[in-house]
């Protein structure tokens, strides 16, 4: 059988000039539930899916209170999120400590991405599992990131990970032009739209879908299970039978510009379609 | 004095690291006002060592960043390690190039940070700061002593200027009050600590800060009368004296 | 060069006195806004009280840089608490906490004199007071600072309170009405104001109920 004999630690370079234990740990992100996050001038709003594993147990938290003016939604090893929300909580307490203003949200990213990239330099380390969209406002407007295990991060206008959530990001493409000007409202009927795209034909409940805001004038707050459903009763956007309207074509295309390019190089050997509906009702194995 | 001397070593017997007890050179007061466009602050430019005149011509008041203005009673050797610690802040602070800038209140609370910090380790800085700034349309004006007591208020002044200067200023101070006006209230300050404080010296700068930013006045003198007889004669009266 | 300056201290008081009330429903906490070092009065507008959660309130007088390194550190105390547990802080547990934030610097103090004032969990008024190194008790009625050996008997009188060495322990909280108690914290800072050169300025009254937080002001004398 096919080993590759380049992948059995983080710092061993394969002649292509990959990093493949990186390139798995960018997969682990793909595997667990979506997550998605879309901003206007004045408003970030973040959501993501609540897979239950098992019909015996909740669902796990994936959206996380940074500080008041920050918030972040995960996707991938969920523990790996936890540890990297307390390092960011942290961080924003500490320069609240020196300076009584709260952290810019570029700069806690650019501080994050540092140390998931610390972990791709280590024999002794693992990168982290996890993709995070971080959320935040501060001096010049309202900010998403994407950051990735590999220690890259990007900033979007709207943006989508997780499993099958190249159905989100196909919906978010089209729209987001008018994101820019969005009311908090529509950001949100919006954000519910796009996580309803990633579930594929099942019904949007609130049970399922967890939603955050942070804007001018509003801290960030997780919206609770009757405002959200009271949302999707009042958009009429539950769904279900009739089948999601995502361009058959646009889930071809893998990743789009935005889309980092290890990921995309990981792509060409294994068929790793963002997740193909197939594997997904397997479970996610690492989003435990 | 012995008592003094054995909490000296008491303080310094750990390791050989000398802490500040007493300053060397120092400059004397700093006052500050809120006017109708920002922040004024006046300072003149002597630097005494104990009571010898030592130095004439040093610039006690400093930009910080876009939006601040620092100035400084106390250790001077000090101070310009504080001046240090703040051009490294601002220069990280520009580094990150991404539209975030230091205000006022960052670093007046960093500095109160810092102030306190050393105290904390027995080695204080020996100075009292005065902060002042704008940043979008806010106007900031706070001071922190040598053992991180802070605060804000409309006017401030350190050292003898809070005993000379404040009770003037609590009485002509105008929240509208014009560029000229504060400029002449701060020289009528300036003026009554020239003649009361023996380490002041006829030889001060104004700065201004407001949206637009931070200038500081070449040095100048103010006019003053020394002719009263009082003055030219200080025995006559004083019986017994010599 | 001789050395002409006074042995250097970390410490300093810049006074001020703090008073808090206890009621059935309700919690008033009070102090002066004057900021003084010596004889100087550094400025007339410092405010003493600090908001440590949705229920809880502290006054502080003594070392100004002390009290607030303290008010910081629980701050940062709240929102981890805050972060972990999902809610506010119960004015007995930030009582605890603030015991135990004294206590840690047992050997260097926060030169801080206290009143912690706010609601329990069953909506009734309660007072803490604390000496500099977190010893502390909960009470019907507090007073801390420069002023407060002016006002503390002052209050012993008015209130009447049931002696907490009656067995078994009878309810600390005040009988006064809510207006009853602000107008008591009036009268005791107009008095103290008379002899404590540190108290003055203004007073800020903070009342503590069911509806939420108040916030009163009255003007003291100024010299």
């Amino acid at each position: 059988m096919f080993r590759n004999q380049y992948d059995t630690d983080v710092t061993t370079w394969s002649p292509a000039g990959r990093l493949f234990q990186v390139e798995y740990a960018m997969e682990a992100v793909k595997q667990g539930s979506a997550a998605i996050g879309l901003r206007s001038k004045t408003h970030v709003v973040l959501g993501c899916v609540n897979k239950a594993n098992s019909e015996l147990t909740s669902h796990q938290k994936k959206i996380f209170k940074v500080d008041d003016h920050i918030g972040v939604a995960i996707a991938g090893l969920t523990a790996d999120g936890r540890v990297l929300s307390r390092y960011m909580r942290s961080e924003c307490i500490n320069y609240g400590f020196t300076y009584e203003s709260p952290l810019p949200v570029g700069r806690l990213v650019v501080q994050l991405a540092d140390k998931a990239q610390v972990c791709t330099q280590r024999s002794w380390k693992r990168p982290y599992g996890v993709g995070l969209l971080v959320g935040g406002l501060d001096e010049s407007g309202a900010h998403l990131y994407y950051n990735c295990p590999s220690g890259n991060y990007f900033e979007y206008q709207a943006f989508a990970i997780g499993s099958r959530s190249q159905a989100a990001k196909t919906y978010l493409e089209r729209r987001f032009n008018s994101f820019m000007d969005s009311s908090r409202d529509d950001l949100i009927k919006d954000a519910l739209l796009a996580i309803r795209e990633t579930l594929q034909g099942e019904t949007l409940k609130s049970s399922i879908c967890t939603v955050a805001v942070v804007g001018a004038g509003e801290a960030f707050h997780v919206l609770d299970n009757e405002t959200v459903q009271k949302l999707i009763d009042a958009f009429e956007i539950a769904g279900g039978e009739e089948a999601p309207a995502a361009d058959p074509d646009a889930a071809a295309e893998e990743g789009g510009a935005a889309d980092q390019g290890a990921a995309a190089a990981a792509d060409q050997g294994a068929a790793a379609t963002d997740q193909g509906a197939a594997t997904e009702e397997g479970v996610a194995p690492m989003d435990i | 004095m012995e008592s003094n001397q054995a909490k000296n070593s008491l303080l310094s017997s750990h390791d050989n690291i000398q802490r500040t007890q007493y300053p060397y050179v120092t400059g004397t007061s700093v006052v500050a006002l809120k006017y109708k466009d920002g922040i004024l602050m006046a300072s003149d430019m002597g630097g005494s060592y104990g009571s010898t005149l030592r130095y004439k011509s040093v610039e006690r008041l400093k930009p910080i960043g876009k939006h601040s203005l620092l100035g400084a009673s106390g250790e001077l050797s000090d101070f310009q390690e504080i001046l240090r610690y703040l051009d490294e802040l601002i220069l990280y602070d520009n580094m990150w190039d991404d539209g975030n800038s230091l205000g006022p209140k960052e670093v007046h609370n960093y500095l109160t940070r810092v102030m306190y910090n050393r105290r904390n380790k027995f080695d204080p800085l020996w100075n009292t700061l005065v902060l002042g700034g704008v940043k979008k349309g806010h106007k900031y004006l706070g001071m922190v002593s040598m053992i991180g007591v802070n605060f804000e208020d409309d006017h401030v002044a350190t050292g003898f200027g809070n005993h000379l200067a404040r009770p003037i200023l609590r009485d002509e101070w105008r929240e509208d009050l014009t560029f000229e006006e504060g400029v002449k209230l701060l020289e009528k300050c300036m003026r009554v600590l020239l003649y009361r404080d023996r380490s002041a010296v006829n030889k001060l700068q104004i700065a201004k800060i407001t949206e637009e930013g931070v200038t500081i006045s070449q040095p100048y003198s103010l006019k003053t009368f020394w002719g009263f007889s009082a003055f030219q004669n200080p025995t006559v009266g004083a019986e017994g004296s010599w | 060069m001789t050395k002409q300056a006074a042995n250097w201290s970390p410490y300093d008081n810049n006074g001020g006195s703090c008073v808090a009330i206890a009621g059935i429903d309700y919690c008033v906490i009070a102090a002066d806004t004057r900021m003084s070092t010596g004889y100087s009065i550094l400025t007339r507008e410092y405010s003493k009280i600090c908001k440590l959660a949705d229920k809880s309130l502290m006054a502080s007088s003594g070392f100004q840089a002390d009290v607030k390194a303290l008010q910081k550190f629980l701050a940062a105390r709240h929102l981890i608490y805050q972060h972990q547990h999902n809610k506010q802080m119960s004015c007995p547990a930030m009582a605890q906490l603030l015991s135990n934030t004294l206590y840690y610097k047992r050997f260097f103090p926060y030169y801080s004199f206290n009143v912690l004032g706010g609601l329990d969990t069953e909506g009734k008024g309660c007072v803490y007071t604390y000496d500099a190194v977190g010893s502390y008790e909960r009470v019907g009625y507090g007073c801390q600072g420069s002023g407060s050996t002016l006002i503390m008997p002052f209050l012993d009188n008015q209130l009447k309170s049931p002696s907490p060495l009656l067995l078994p322990a009878q309810d600390a909280v005040t009988p006064l009405s809510e207006a009853e108690a602000v107008d008591l914290v009036k009268t005791c800072f107009a008095s103290a104001t008379e002899r404590d050169i540190y108290t003055g300025d203004k007073l800020e009254i903070v009342v503590l109920n069911a509806d939420g937080i108040r916030r009163e002001y009255m003007e003291l004398r100024k010299d």
